[in-house]
């Protein structure tokens, strides 16, 4: 049988990669940041902790998560990209994707700096899954907020 | 039995295509298809003799109110109540439950009592009773699901307790699909003093359920899940618990006088149906119990069964498929809950759909049961209803295989 169109886009050997072999897996024991996401409609978790080194930039991630291929990967793909980010430059990764999600095109500057991101534009054909693929975001987003709101 | 294929010309969805492919619709323990006689009924209502109900003496009220008060005749027998005015229309299972904890539990619990429940229950039949407890000081007690997916008895008499004043547990799993011994657990709970309430919305769509021979005080059920259309349901009450209970809801229809300072209730049912009701759903879930009646509960149950039996024969076949409920098809309904070996339920979901297979991923409302018994964060689950067909099992089994190996692809 043949495999339906639109899946190969939603399902890219790159996402799958990620999905089997999540990046910087683990939760680290000295974070600064800290966030849990959860998405109750089919049970993903991502459980975030960042680091900073003395100039404000991130320089330690741990990720742990369980939930489907897209939760999963977009948010391991996610952390593979925060190291040597300020947060306001990890906010504004945040934006370009959520605008990517929205279906929005990045720069083809931007783009290369995505680099393995730029796989999930194909979640839009499938709205239901924006979420999904928003989780790790969504998570990045709390973990920010809080850290500023510490006393 | 019946014909299946005559069955499925009447259901007009059926004939539908999903990305190029004929639609396998295997989500009936979320909501059925339905006839085409019970959207003419609803169509019928609208175009024919719109209008509200037991308000003026014009034709049209008059002609709106037979057929709601007709369908409420037939839908009490279709579970054979002793009689139309303990058949309250509610929208659906949960309101129906609902309305039982906020009259007769928050009226009739207090510290020291007990209210048991299954590990099995529906958030439905689980969080008002949460509230109930929480707010009367009443304690909450679980009746335990065995490593085999059904209840564990083993421990009855202990968990079911001279305290215990009610006994509410659903009828037919929504994740497991076990059926429940109903009558055993009524007969426990009658035992100690206590009531019971058996959550329908899973038995009621798919067997034949008669309220007299089970001996139950509440039966709670939704039209959606049986052929019927959205928005409306029925709470059965055994005569002699609620009437003196006070309302759910305050307004129209539910008073026989009122003053400006106050107001006295009407009888059963219409205390507990304030408002205007769904009109249209009640006529429409009333032709919904017609096309069942036609049928048969007896056939569609002997259906189900042979289709289960046979789809639980050929998920057999596929590696690492692991179902989450009992392999006794006397034990259980056509909802089988599975996990396909490290693919999490949501791409699943989404390859079947791609397929044309619906089927429901998640926690189907039963968070702890998922999270806690099954040890998993979410599962997949296909659910039969009378017009599935052996021929639409094979093409879900189809689909699961691909679904294997395109995730197998990444492991090279």
């Amino acid at each position: 049988m043949q495999m339906p169109d639109g899946l190969d886009d939603l399902y890219q050997e790159i996402i799958l990669d990620h999905y089997k072999r999540p990046r910087h897996k683990g939760a680290l024991a000295q974070a600064d940041l800290h966030a849990e996401g959860f998405n109750p409609f089919c049970g993903d978790e991502v459980n975030l902790t960042l680091s900073l080194d003395a100039d404000g930039r991130i320089d330690g991630v741990g990720f742990l998560g369980q939930g489907c291929s897209i939760s999963q990967a977009s948010a391991s793909m996610l952390a593979d990209h925060l190291t040597g980010l300020t947060l306001e430059e990890a906010e504004e990764l945040v934006r370009t994707f959520k605008g990517m999600m929205a279906g929005e095109h990045p720069s083809e500057e931007r783009e290369e700096e995505l680099g393995d991101i730029v796989s999930l534009s194909g979640v839009t054909e499938f709205p239901i899954r924006i979420k999904c693929a928003l989780l790790g975001y969504t998570t990045l987003q709390d973990a920010i907020a809080s850290y500023r709101r510490r006393p | 039995m019946y014909d299946v294929n005559a069955v499925r010309a009447d259901f007009p969805i059926l004939e539908r295509q999903v990305h190029g492919r004929p639609l396998v619709y295997l989500d009936n323990a979320a909501t059925s298809q339905k006839p085409r006689s019970v959207i003419a009924a609803l169509t019928d209502y609208y175009e024919g003799y719109n209008a509200n109900v037991y308000r003026g003496i014009h034709t049209l009220s008059v002609e709106a109110t037979d057929a709601y008060e007709g369908a409420r005749e037939r839908i009490a027998h279709f579970i054979n109540a002793p009689s139309p005015d303990h058949l309250i229309y509610v929208r659906n299972t949960t309101e129906g439950i609902n309305l039982v904890a906020n009259t007769w539990g928050l009226a009739k619990l207090g510290k020291g009592d007990r209210v048991v429940i299954t590990e099995m229950e529906h958030h439905s039949n689980m969080v008002p009773w949460q509230y109930v407890a929480a707010t009367t000081g009443a304690e909450l007690a679980f009746l335990k699901v065995g490593p085999d997916y059904t209840l564990d008895l083993s421990d009855l008499d202990q968990v079911i307790t001279p305290k215990t004043k009610l006994v509410a547990f659903t009828h037919m799993s929504n994740v497991l699909g076990t059926v429940t011994p109903a009558r055993t657990l009524i007969d426990a709970a009658h035992r100690v003093g206590a009531l019971a309430l058996v959550d329908g919305a899973q038995s009621v769509p798919h067997m034949p359920v008669d309220v007299q021979a089970l001996g139950c005080d509440f039966l709670a059920f939704s039209g959606h899940k049986m052929a019927g259309p959205t928005g409306i349901g029925a709470l059965y009450v055994r005569e002699g618990v609620l009437e003196e209970m006070d309302p759910f809801l305050r307004g129209g229809e539910m008073v026989l006088e009122v003053t400006y300072e106050r107001a006295t209730w009407n009888a059963l049912p219409m205390k507990f149906e304030a408002g205007t009701p769904d009109i249209a759903g009640a006529i429409g879930l009333g032709a919904a119990v017609d096309y069942l009646s036609g049928l048969g509960m007896e056939g569609v149950r002997e259906h189900e069964v042979a289709l289960t039996r046979y789809a639980l024969e050929r998920l057999r076949e596929i590696e690492e498929l692991t179902v989450f409920g009992p392999q006794d098809v006397a034990q259980r309904g056509g909802v089988i809950s599975f996990a396909l070996g490290e693919i999490h339920p949501h791409d699943i979901g989404q390859v079947l759909d791609q397929h044309g297979v619906a089927i429901r991923v998640g926690h189907h409302c039963a968070m702890p049961l998922v999270r806690s018994k099954l040890h998993v964060p979410a599962t997949a689950r296909a659910s039969f209803y009378l017009y599935n067909t052996e021929a639409e099992v094979d093409a879900f089994v189809a689909a699961l295989n691909e679904t294997r190996r395109y995730f197998g692809r990444a492991d090279a």
